[in-house]
Order: C-alpha cells, then sequence, then structure tokens
C-alpha cells in the first residue's frame, strides 16, 4: 500500500564543532490513484564557518547547498517499484543521483525484500577566491554506485524485524579539496607544514544493518538496531542505536533516541606524516580519524489539529532535539594549539567537539 | 558432481519446498499494532534523510540505512 499523501515543511539548526548550518525543507507527497504516487523534496543548508581542519588552511566559509528530488513510486499486486532522482548543487560541488528498487511482499505480507540500485556523478571544485567573489576551480569527478538489499520480516503481531545490505563503490576524485596533511618541518617555526592530501581513486565499503521494533504492553514501541561498516581504506565501524516512542492521549507522541558510534582510522591517515611525501597516499581528514561520537535526543509530536481542518484529515508539528559529542583519537586540534603556547608538533590536544542539532516541522496529511 | 554441490541442490529443493507451505502466521487482522504509526521504521522521511546527512557527512562511513542523499557536505 502506498503512504498517505502528506506535506512537510521543515526547517533545522545545526551548530557544532566551528560550523552553523541551517536548513529550511519542503516534502509533498500525492497520491494519483491507488498505485501511483510522486513525491518532491527541495532542501537548501546554509552553512557558515568551517570546520577546524578547514579552518586550518583556508578562510571561513559562506556556502549553501539546494537540493532537489523527485521520487515516483508504482505498485503492482505485491511488488512497489521506486524511481528517483535527486540533484545537490554547492558552488564548488555539484552531484546527480538516480535511484532504482523495489519491494516484493511475499508469505502473507509477513516478508518484504527489496532490492536497489544507486548511480551518482559528482563534480568536485575549489573556490580560491572568497566567499563572497567565489573563483572556482573544477578538479575533477567522482562517480558511485551503490547496490542495495534489505529484508523486513513480521516475527510476532508485537515485533517486525529487518536486515540492510549496501555495498557502495566510488571512482574518481575521492578527498576533499580543503582538507590537507601535515607533516614535520624543522624549517619553519611552526614546526610542521601542510600538504595535499592524497587519496587512492577507489573506494569500496559494505555495511550491513540488522535492526528489529517492538510493540510494548501498554501503546509504546521500542526499536534496537546496529550497523556493522568495512572499507577498502581500513575503516572498520560500528553503529548502534535505542529508540523508545511513547504517545499521550490522541495529541502526543514523545521519542527518545540514544545512538553510539565508533571507527578506527584509515590505513592511510596520520594526523603527522613525519615528512614531505613520505606516504603515496595520505590523509588528514579527520572523518578518516579514529573517532567515536554519542547521541542523545528527544523529540515530541503535537498533533495539533488531530481531527484535521479544511481539505486536511490531520495536521502535526515536531520539534526534535539532539546533541552530538564528537571525540577523535588521533586528531589534534591545530587551530587552538601550536607551539606559540607550548605545544610542538603532535603533542597538541585530542580535538572534540559537541554539536546541537535541532529540527521544527509542520507535517499535514491529506 | 560433488558433495557440496548435492547438498546444496537438495537444501535449496528443501527451502523451496517448505516455503511454498509456509502459512503466515500472524494474520490480517492481529497486525493493528504493527499498523500503528509508532512502529514504522520511520515517521518522518524529511526528518531521517536530514539526520543521515549529518552523521555521514561527519563520519568514515555510510549506507544500510534505507535512504539516499546527494552532495558533498564536507565544509
Amino acid at each position: 500500500m502506498l503512504p498517505d499523501d502528506r506535506a512537510d515543511v521543515f526547517w533545522s539548526s545545526y551548530k557544532g564543532g566551528g560550523m552553523d548550518i541551517t536548513g529550511e525543507s519542503v516534502l509533498v507527497r500525492k497520491k494519483f490513484s491507488e498505485q501511483f504516487s510522486v513525491q518532491g523534496n527541495y532542501f537548501i543548508d546554509k552553512v557558515s564557518g568551517a570546520s577546524v581542519d578547514v579552518l586550518s588552511n583556508a578562510s571561513v566559509i559562506k556556502d549553501e547547498r539546494k537540493q532537489k528530488s523527485l521520487s515516483v513510486d508504482y505498485i503492482h499486486d505485491k511488488t512497489q517499484y521506486n524511481l528517483s532522482y535527486t540533484n545537490s548543487t554547492e558552488r564548488d560541488y555539484i552531484s546527480n543521483t538516480t535511484h532504482v528498487s523495489l519491494s516484493q511482499d511475499m508469505f502473507g505480507d509477513l516478508t518484504t525484500i527489496t532490492l536497489g540500485f544507486t548511480t551518482s556523478r559528482d563534480k568536485v571544485g575549489e573556490n580560491n577566491g572568497k566567499s563572497f567573489a567565489p573563483v572556482i576551480a573544477w578538479l575533477g569527478h567522482a562517480t558511485s554506485r551503490s547496490y542495495e538489499g534489505g529484508l523486513s520480516q513480521v516475527i510476532t503481531k508485537n515485533l517486525i524485524a529487518g536486515v540492510n545490505l549496501e555495498v557502495v563503490t566510488d571512482q574518481g576524485l575521492l578527498s576533499n579539496p580543503y582538507r590537507s596533511i601535515r607533516y614535520l618541518d624543522t624549517t619553519v617555526p611552526l614546526g610542521y607544514s601542510l600538504g595535499t592530501q592524497i587519496y587512492p581513486n577507489t573506494h569500496t565499503s559494505t555495511a550491513v544493518e540488522a535492526r528489529a521494533k517492538y510493540y510494548l504492553p501498554y501503546r509504546a514501541a521500542a526499536s534496537v538496531s546496529y550497523r556493522y561498516f568495512s572499507d577498502t581504506w581500513g575503516i572498520r565501524a560500528n553503529t548502534i542505536e535505542l529508540d523508545y516512542t511513547q504517545p499521550l492521549s490522541d495529541k502526543f507522541i514523545f521519542e527518545g533516541r540514544v545512538r553510539h558510534y565508533s571507527q578506527n582510522q584509515a590505513t592511510f591517515y596520520s594526523d603527522l606524516f613525519p615528512f614531505q611525501d613520505s606516504q603515496n597516499f595520505m590523509a588528514r581528514d579527520q572523518n578518516l580519524a579514529a573517532s567515536t561520537n554519542n547521541s542523545f535526543a528527544a523529540k515530541v509530536t503535537w498533533a495539533f489539529a488531530p481531527q484535521g481542518f479544511l481539505i486536511f484529515k490531520r495536521a502535526t508539528t515536531s520539534f526534535d532535539v539532539s546533541r552530538i559529542q564528537f571525540k577523535y583519537g588521533d586528531f589534534r586540534n591545530i587551530k587552538a594549539y601550536s607551539i606559540a603556547n607550548g605545544y610542538a608538533p603532535g603533542t597538541e590536544p585530542l580535538y572534540g567537539f559537541d554539536a546541537m542539532v535541532y529540527q521544527v516541522y509542520i507535517s499535514l496529511f491529506f | 558432481m560433488h558433495t557440496a554441490l548435492k547438498l546444496a541442490v537438495v537444501g535449496a529443493g528443501l527451502l523451496i519446498g517448505a516455503c511454498s507451505n509456509i502459512q503466515p502466521w500472524v494474520k490480517p487482522y492481529e497486525r493493528d499494532r504493527l499498523a500503528d504509526p509508532i512502529m514504522s521504521w520511520e515517521r518522518d522521511a524529511i526528518s531521517g534523510a536530514y539526520l543521515d546527512h549529518i552523521y555521514e557527512s561527519r563520519e568514515g562511513s555510510r549506507g544500510a540505512t534505507g535512504t539516499a542523499g546527494g552532495g558533498c557536505g564536507c565544509n
């Protein structure tokens, strides 16, 4: 069965690690028959500031990302087909993504199997000018292919479980041009110099997620999910998430989430290389460093018009707040600490920061 | 034919035979709790996609979360 028609108006804010990002989005989903529905989404992110490793080599960034997507669903008998296209545009980065998938209900609709394929082509650039007067140098392309499989299974009348598998393979320019490596250099006062990251031009990753959701003896739900990730760059990561959902009358739904994430570093990552050109591949992107993060989130949904109004069957507003604590195991804060305040290269304190994420949205069901 | 291959063929046959006899053990009229919106994997797609993008832009891992996105998000 196709999901209900709905429209969402969404606002978000992310603050943390020197970044200030606000997002605005509109999503509309409309059925044109019992078999056919269309969904459109427009998202705009406005970024100011820059993360700590970007700031170590470049000026403060002001940028925006506009993402448009269109998705079509078609159901025939027990099979649902989806085709979607997404375009994401920043001044220095353009991405086009196409996704196809099909879901098949079987065994008395207790089992749903999903198979999907996603392909994207990205154009990667670098702004060598200022935020207000950009000079974009287009550096190259990156292509990506993703193969997805999923199984969702009703176990009992109170329990549903699922498994998702996704293999992604990338090729092309995969490094972030704004991030740099650093290497020991006794010829300069700082004791280190910055250099260009060099990544392999291929990357393949595999992620498997298992999850289960249980309807409690009173009207509430608890879920758990675990994801294991590994890639050809040597990163292994574990994610575990717990979620509890508690409705109160027909007007409120409260939700609490806890998420823990950990990863080791990529094989060619180092916070400080011993000398210039010391390896064939070199990275100091904080995403490839050993790290952990913990998220604590709360959400409330208020059905301010549970019986509907005008053409709408129901209307809700949601407020979601998350606190994410990032800690890095081998990524040092060279923005705040240096030899000038007593920290020789490689002895600076490890980096970490807390981020606050707010989301407010209105959902209209029609 | 190798023993392993024979076992695989027999196993596949048993599996197909077994599946054809599976009866839904949770009847349609017993699925009211599973149909409650609080039991959906993702109640609000717009929020789920946003949170996935936040994590994917700041972590070394990606995928298998059931949503697709785009963009660099690398700043």
